[in-house]
């Protein structure tokens, strides 16, 4: 088996400050893996870092066997596609879902672009008649699949999916968590996906990874998680917060 | 066309599962002008902007008479009558046709000014706050150095070296007021090019002058417009303001600003020769001030989205 | 258990240009000195209850009550004046993200300090001596050093705090927390409620916690009132989570992924119309 994502001691540096401390992962094809941590652990650097939206100060990433350089060809956006944490926020606020679909379609030059954006929307559960609304018209859950199917429109084998549900109610969040199982599934596809909560990295995800403060902390199964076996300090108390509040004494 | 008509155009207008591109961008533009329009004053600037189009438009059926030949023997400096309703001027000519026609001349100079110093603002300022470094740098040390002179003042300079007339006063303030727009454009680039969906687009493999074009561009264009218009007063007055200096319009041409100009000398015996053109250029300013002042309300994405 | 706080039938309707969208429609609760749980998700009107208790209601909104009672003292019939007297001294509330709820040009110590002389007559040092004792009692550590810093210059766990702090420094009967810890990790959020717990059994206050979180509103609460559409579709003791009638609450309960349960779909909620009826 190959893999289809690594990333050799990755270091990302924003004006001093060390984001990533040479952090290394490797994903297989067809793999979910997840990235958990705190706010400032590193996790949604080093997915914008493999989406080249973060610089890498050294260290190298390979996706499907072909090592990146600092800037990224078309052909790697139709390799890699991302799902940001925001559903308010990664919608242009004066297009219409029709346009916002279009355009990577546009960009690539596909000429079925009728037949895909159709396509696309039934997948993620839309259906046409969200095709020519504004992000405006739209409520969190939707917007999150319209995110979902944009980056689905151009075939990607890899996903990254930044923290896609932290802005959505509960309910909301178990259809879309579902929605995404169900496309890695039909589609094969690969997952980085960065959470904040254990439970849902354990939900999705076969391995994962706990960092705090730009580095790894340990390496784990889902399975090594549910049985608690953990190593680190740090992982353990990750684990006792996500079982809610108890009360002392 | 019967009530129900109506009410299911409307309905048409603002459903929220709009089933075609048109009825999507139909309906955005519909609720924009239902916004425009429950403001009185704005609807009144648009009013007067109408009517000066009108005039402009139809300046030879609605002026009485012609506005460069007058009759030098026997009206010379007449008071406003029945006859000649803003009175004539020291040539004889009738100051109402005068103003008419010099609608024209305003709304030539205040469209080509805008069709030129717009685009260049809103170019200059996107490239400058999305590319940032030393493109950005330069763009706007270019900037700063058109701004650092009063605007008057340079128009002045450039129609003194390309030389007097219409033409080239427009040239030189169009060229004079597009720094403003470069700073809105940029100020309004820098807030958009982080955001998410910039990113998103960004990773769909844009490239840059795509996603300014394309992304960007359509987001500064709004408070681009608001400010066009709230300048188009100040366009007309600085225009007015070489005429009245006759580094604009040539005589005969009827432009206001060098209608005022002529008329100064004699403004306390026969006020309407400068009043009539000055209360025009009043009421053309503060129809354009009320307009901006209602698209801004009507259009800036800031005001809730819808 | 004495009661502190009595709505009955609260109302809260905002004029907007389609008609009147009713975000609370008819919510009865009563509080003691005990901690309660406002579970909802959004648009369920949970923060739009509270706000309405505490008056904070934007002023085009209308708010109706066959009761809203603090302590006896009818709110909705309060003039603007006495609200606001109440407001801070005898009712407190902390909102989502410190960030936005502090002043951001003030220090610390001394939003504390102005907070507790708008209340109440103490000289300067004394205010001082309490505002430290409170951001001790909030379990920060230096508290002489934090008092001088500003929002901006702390992180959200110890804004939160400082936060806190201020809301009690009055020594308030009764707290409303919109959503206290939701922008704080989860690690720091266990720290913050315990903080909030510990205050509010030593102390006797009332405590109304709004969140859309039934996993933690349920470990930390005494009682919980599950909204759905502007209205209570059920309430009960936060121990008999589990044996929760409505479908809501349960699909609620159910739809949220957990560690070692395998189940691949997740079950989603199926949304009655009869819910919102």
């Amino acid at each position: 088996m190959t893999a289809a994502l690594s990333v050799d001691r990755l270091e990302v540096v924003f004006d001093r400050f060390r984001a990533l401390k040479g952090v290394s992962i490797e994903v297989q094809s067809g793999e979910s893996f997840g990235l958990v941590g705190e706010s400032g652990s590193g996790k949604s650097t080093l997915l914008r870092a493999i989406a080249g939206l973060a610089p890498a100060a050294s260290g190298s990433i390979t996706v499907n066997g072909k090592k990146l350089g600092t800037r990224r060809d078309k052909a790697f956006y139709r390799e890699v596609q991302m799902v940001f944490q925001d559903p308010y926020g990664s919608l242009h606020p004066r297009q219409t879902v029709d346009r916002l679909l279009q355009e990577p379609l546009a960009i690539h030059g596909f000429a079925d672009g009728e037949k895909r954006i159709q396509r696309a929307l039934n997948e993620v559960g839309l259906g046409t008649g969200f095709r020519f609304r504004y992000s405006h018209q739209l409520s969190g859950g939707q917007r999150q699949r319209v995110a979902i199917a944009r980056a689905l429109i151009l075939e990607p084998s890899i996903l990254l999916l930044d923290e896609p549900t932290s802005a959505l109610d509960a309910s909301v969040q178990a259809e879309v968590l579902n929605l995404l199982e169900e496309i890695r599934r039909r589609r094969k596809l690969t997952f980085l996906m960065v959470s904040h909560d254990l439970a849902i990295i354990t939900h999705m995800c076969e391995r994962l990874m706990v960092m705090q403060n730009g580095e790894a902390v340990e390496h784990l199964t889902a399975g090594d998680l549910v049985e608690r076996r953990v190593s680190k300090d740090y992982t353990r108390n990750l684990l006792r917060a996500s079982e809610g509040f108890v009360r002392t004494a | 066309m019967s009530v129900e008509v109506i009410q299911s155009r409307r309905d048409w207008l603002l459903s929220e599962r709009p089933a075609s591109r048109m009825q999507a961008r139909l309906g955005r533009a519909y609720v924009a002008w239902r916004r425009f329009s429950a403001n009185r004053l704005a609807f009144l600037g648009l009013l007067i902007i109408i009517a000066l189009l009108v005039v402009a438009a139809f300046a030879d059926v609605l002026a009485p008479y012609s506005p460069t030949f007058g009759d030098l023997k026997g009206s010379r400096l007449l008071a406003p009558s029945a006859e000649h309703w803003f009175g004539t001027d020291d040539l004889g000519r009738d100051i109402l046709s005068r103003v008419i026609f010099g609608s024209r001349w305003t709304l030539y100079v205040v469209i080509l000014v805008a069709v030129i110093a717009a685009p260049i603002g809103l170019l200059v300022g996107t490239v400058a706050g999305y590319a940032g470094g030393w493109i950005d740098a330069i763009l706007m040390r270019i900037t700063d150095i058109f701004l650092a002179f009063p605007k008057l003042i340079l128009a002045l300079a450039f129609v003194a070296a390309l030389g007097p007339g219409i033409e080239n006063a427009v040239l030189a303030i169009a060229i004079t007021s597009w720094p403003p727009y470069a700073r809105i454009a940029r100020a309004e680039t820098l807030t958009v090019r982080n955001s998410d969906y910039i990113k998103a687009v960004q990773l769909m493999g844009a490239s840059p002058f795509r996603i300014v074009l394309r992304h960007i561009m359509p987001l500064c264009i709004s408070s681009l417009i608001v400010r066009v218009t709230l300048d188009m007063a100040g366009i007309i007055l600085t225009a007015a303001g070489l005429g009245f200096l006759g580094l604009g319009a040539q005589p005969p041409l009827p432009e206001w600003g060098a209608m005022i100009a002529s008329g100064r000398r004699f403004v306390l015996d026969q006020w309407w020769v400068a009043g009539a053109p000055g209360f025009a250029i009043l009421i053309v300013s503060l129809g354009f001030n009320l307009l901006g002042d209602g698209l801004r309300d009507a259009l800036d994405p800031r005001s809730g989205d819808q | 258990m004495s009661t502190l706080l009595e709505v009955d039938d609260l109302r809260v309707t905002f004029p907007t240009r389609t008609g009147r969208i009713e975000a609370v429609r008819g919510v009865s609760f009563s509080l003691g000195r005990e901690r309660l749980g406002i579970v909802g998700e959004s648009g369920s009107g949970k923060s739009q209850t509270g706000r309405a208790i505490m008056g904070l209601t934007p002023p085009q909104a209308e708010v109706t009550a066959s009761k809203l009672a603090f302590d006896g003292i009818d709110l909705l019939a309060a003039s603007p004046r006495d609200r606001r007297a109440l407001r801070g001294k005898r009712i407190a509330m902390i909102l989502q993200d410190p960030k936005y709820s502090l002043d951001p040009v003030m220090s610390i110590g001394r939003q504390i300090v102005e907070t507790l002389r708008t209340h109440e007559k103490v000289g300067k040092a004394e205010a001082r001596a309490r505002a430290l004792a409170m951001l001790e009692a909030v379990q920060i550590r230096d508290p002489a050093r934090v008092f001088d810093l500003h929002p901006h210059e702390v992180s959200g766990g110890m804004g939160q705090r400082a936060m806190i702090a201020m809301m009690l420094i009055a020594g308030p009967e009764m707290m409303i927390a919109d959503e206290p810890t939701s922008a704080l990790d989860v690690t720091v959020q266990l720290d913050v409620l315990g903080i909030l717990d510990r205050l509010v059994s030593e102390r006797g206050m009332g405590l109304i916690f709004i969140s859309h979180d039934l996993r933690l509103v349920s470990s930390f609460c005494d009682r919980v009132i599950v909204m759905y559409a502007g209205k209570v579709v059920e309430q009960l003791k936060a121990s008999e989570l589990g044996r929760a009638q409505h479908p809501y609450t349960r699909g609620l309960l159910n739809c949220m992924p957990k560690i070692g349960a395998d189940r691949h779909p997740l079950p989603v909620l199926d949304r009655k119309p009869e819910w919102a009826a």
